[in-house]
């Protein structure tokens, strides 16, 4: 892996926290009647997180990308399953090593408030009902951290405002130390300048020296703050690019994700013809393919990985 | 034509937090308005009075002059929401739902890109960005005079987003249905509407 | 084989089982009346595998005949417990508050009263027999079904495409016909599957007391009751295979329903 971590913000490079390779989900589902049929969802997902880095995985919602993080911390659904590779801090990552690191080294943070108790005292909450001297130190440095009032403790989940709930949130993934930690759509519906805050909140975590991975429908927003993009396209990870990259149209790699800027707002607004293939109907080789103007006969084939301009890319054509 | 709120007060019963105070707003059958509000501000309660889903504690929703509640059938006010999973019933053909809009034209379905073979599926087989074209042109009736979009983008990609909001405009426009847009992305409005309105607690 | 094979392999199985008891019955019907004093009191041999009576009637024969009518009458009064508890769940969601108000007021109502008391009770006014025990049935089966089927419409009626649909300028039969109904069908047929063996026990019961089908009927219920007199001097096939038929006819019904409940809850529904 030669890639560059982005050093614009500070992030030292470090060591691959988590690593996967190749994974693949299916689900076993009912048709109608009593034909019982595999689903596909993710086909071929690659992506690594290094210490102090921040990575997002962008995809449009739907296409599967949340139960990534159900996978890495071993909360897939009774009928799903899940294949490929992947490592955490550079050994193999196993059900029971899940069991172990869940909530201690690898921490999910939760959406919402209502994932909180409401019985509980925020700060018994967060420190997990200890009181050693050692944790209530660390706490109120987080507090600090966050600029929240240490009365803030003694505080129930309701009596929190909406600001002050996401930082207790991510507090609660803060006290254990994690090295990895997992947001999933962590700003749904938020107005921009409360997202941004938010997806603030996470780049000091990554700052701090954890791998932060972050899955989003929100390019975006993603693109404010993190140091490199996972694009994901009809389940598959199609292109590994630098945040910076995303300022031009020609430093971008894959023409889905051409396309996608393309279609911003602010670069023109310009829709491409064509939606993501379904599920079912995969063509081979490039999922792409049928809306691409460089499509040529070879792309029904395998497409493999290449390296391109400090990032990587699964397509013939982009030069 | 004309949408207008007046002096419309409203609040949950269960909660005393007014969300709604003494608010007005009109709106064009020839405009495209944007409603720029932050999160939290009660948009979507918003949108559900000027489409009249929930009646407002006191003040009035006029189209036309006349109120809107005094309308009866088809709503020419009709609102698209954020989540199509939710708006469309699960166990129906996609046939079915458009068929419940009011004589929705063949035209419409293919210029939003909808394929002939999305008809016989079910909702579980679709995704996000094509049942929301489907919430769409159910929308687009023959006697739609007003459209509320209550963010309809926020959930789908940026190309889907644009395929959606370009033909949008381009269908009200010609038909001259009044569109009124709520979201938080300040550039997108900017892009879509013709007029942008700023709400603030 | 997947899961949803083997749920509909054992409803199937059930259904033929009730089809071939039911037309065995049918069959039966002169033969369980048969009295032949020259074989009186035969226990089960291969001849007779069920054994006689005291008045030599083919056991066999009587225990297929007073199933198949227990069956029959547990079809039927199932049946129209379960449109009942329909319609009036639906009425009482969507029609109004006063709808509502009487609907639930009867639903407490019977559901305060102990089963049995009320069964005997409508059955006796109604002058006992098939239509008393089939209208006790029918009247008292229906209301925990119908509060099911209320709760989930109100839940139902706030979801966003019914509320479109009404802005569509869609009547309230068309929403119930396009989206209240279909969406209850699977919640319906569990009920109704569940309801059946219920049905089959309680016009068992009342008719061993004396309230239900007359004694002429080789009923179940009646089978068992003339059987407790002879029990004591050793006949114990008269009560045993009877009452294990009975038993095994309701517990087939009860977990072919339980399999099919399973089969429409999100939890199981692809296992």
């Amino acid at each position: 892996m030669e890639l560059n971590v982005n050093t614009e913000k500070g992030a030292a490079p470090g060591a691959p926290v988590l690593k996967i390779e190749h994974l693949h989900i299916s689900f076993t589902q009912y048709e109608q009647g009593l034909r019982r049929e595999q689903m596909t969802v993710i086909r071929d997902l690659d992506v690594e997180v290094r210490a102090g880095e921040m990575v997002a995985v962008v995809g449009s919602s739907g296409s599967g990308k949340s139960l990534l993080a159900h996978a890495v911390l071993g909360l897939l659904p009774y009928n799903a399953s899940a294949g490929g590779k992947m490592e955490y801090c550079g050994s193999e990552l196993t059900p029971d090593r899940i069991e172990k690191l869940r909530g201690s080294e690898i921490v999910m943070v939760p959406q919402s408030l209502a994932c909180l108790d409401p019985l509980m005292k925020t700060g018994h909450q967060i420190r997990k009902g200890r009181t050693d001297k050692r944790t209530k130190n660390k706490l109120k440095e987080i507090f600090r951290r966050y600029n929240l009032k240490e009365s803030v403790e003694e505080l129930y989940p309701f009596e929190l405002s909406g600001g002050m709930s996401r930082r207790i949130l991510i507090s609660t993934a803060l006290i254990e130390e994690p090295k990895l930690v997992i947001a999933d759509e962590p700003t749904p519906g938020l107005d921009l300048k409360v997202a941004k805050r938010a997806m603030e909140h996470f780049r000091e975590l990554a700052d701090m020296g954890a791998g932060v991975l972050v899955i989003t429908h929100d390019l975006e927003l993603a693109l404010e703050t993190v140091d490199r993009i996972v694009v994901f396209y009809a389940g598959e990870s199609i292109e590994e690019a630098k945040a910076s990259d995303f300022k031009r149209e020609e430093t971008l790699r894959h023409p889905y994700t051409k396309a996608l800027w393309r279609a911003m707002p602010r670069n023109g607004f310009q829709p491409t013809d064509g939606v993501q293939p379904y599920a079912k109907e995969m063509p081979e080789g490039c999922p792409f393919a049928p809306r691409c103007r460089l499509c040529t006969a070879e792309c029904s084939k395998e497409i493999p990985w290449r390296e391109l301009r400090g990032g990587r890319v699964r397509c013939l054509s982009a030069m | 034509m004309r949408l207008e709120l007046k002096n419309v007060s409203y609040q949950y019963k269960k909660e005393d937090r007014m969300i709604l105070e003494d608010f007005s707003l009109s709106a064009e059958h020839t405009e495209r308005v944007g409603l720029l509000a932050p999160s939290g501000y009660g948009k979507t309660t918003l949108c559900k009075l000027l489409s009249g889903y929930l009646l407002p504690d006191s003040g009035e929703v006029l189209l036309d002059g006349k109120p809107l509640s005094s309308y009866k059938g088809y709503c020419p006010v009709q609102m698209i929401w954020q989540q199509p999973e939710l708006a469309v019933n699960p166990r129906l053909r996609m046939r079915d739902v458009i068929l419940e809009g009011d004589k929705v034209e063949e035209r419409i379905l293919h210029e939003l890109g909808i394929e002939p073979d999305w008809m016989n599926r079910f909702p579980s087989e679709l995704s996000g960005g094509e049942l929301q074209r489907f919430c769409l042109a159910r929308a687009l009736g023959k006697r739609t005079r007003f459209l509320l979009a209550d963010e309809i983008s926020t959930m789908l990609d940026l190309i889907t987003q644009s395929q959606i909001w370009n033909f949008l405009v381009r269908e009200v426009a010609e038909r001259e249905i009044g569109l009124i847009a709520v979201s938080h992305n300040q550039e997108l409005l900017e892009r879509v509407c013709t007029r942008q309105v700023e709400l603030r607690k | 084989m997947n899961r949803r094979k083997k749920v509909f392999i054992s409803l199937l199985a059930s259904s033929l089982i009730l089809l071939a008891i039911c037309i065995g019955g049918m069959f039966c019907a002169d033969t369980a009346r048969l009295t032949d004093f020259s074989r009186k009191n035969l226990s089960p041999s291969l001849d007779c595998l069920f054994g006689t009576d005291w008045m030599g009637r083919d056991m066999l024969a009587r225990t297929l005949r007073g199933l198949s009518i227990s069956i029959l009458l547990g079809i039927l009064t199932a049946a129209a417990s379960a449109v009942t508890a329909l319609i009036l769940g639906v009425v009482s969601a969507t029609l109004g508050k006063a709808a509502d108000t009487v609907i639930t007021f009867c639903i407490d109502l019977i559901m305060g009263i102990p089963h049995i008391l009320l069964l005997i009770l409508i059955s006796v006014a109604m002058g006992k027999g098939f239509k008393g025990v089939a209208l006790g049935i029918a009247l008292t089966h229906w209301p925990s079904l119908a509060r099911l089927i209320r709760a989930e419409v109100i839940q139902l009626r706030e979801s966003p495409y019914i509320l479109i649909a009404e802005k569509m300028g869609k009547s309230k039969w068309y929403i119930a016909r396009k989206h209240l109904i279909p969406h209850l069908m699977s919640q319906f047929l569990v009920g109704l599957v569940l309801i059946f063996p219920h049905a089959v026990l309680h016009e068992s019961s009342i008719t061993f007391l004396g309230f239900g089908l007359s004694s002429e009927q080789p009923a179940i219920g009646i089978i068992l009751s003339e059987s407790m007199k002879y029990l004591i001097t050793g006949k114990w096939w008269l009560a045993l295979f009877p009452g294990a038929m009975l038993v095994l006819v309701v517990v087939l019904f009860y977990k072919a329903g339980e399999n099919l409940r399973k089969l429409t809850e999100p939890g199981s529904v692809h296992e």
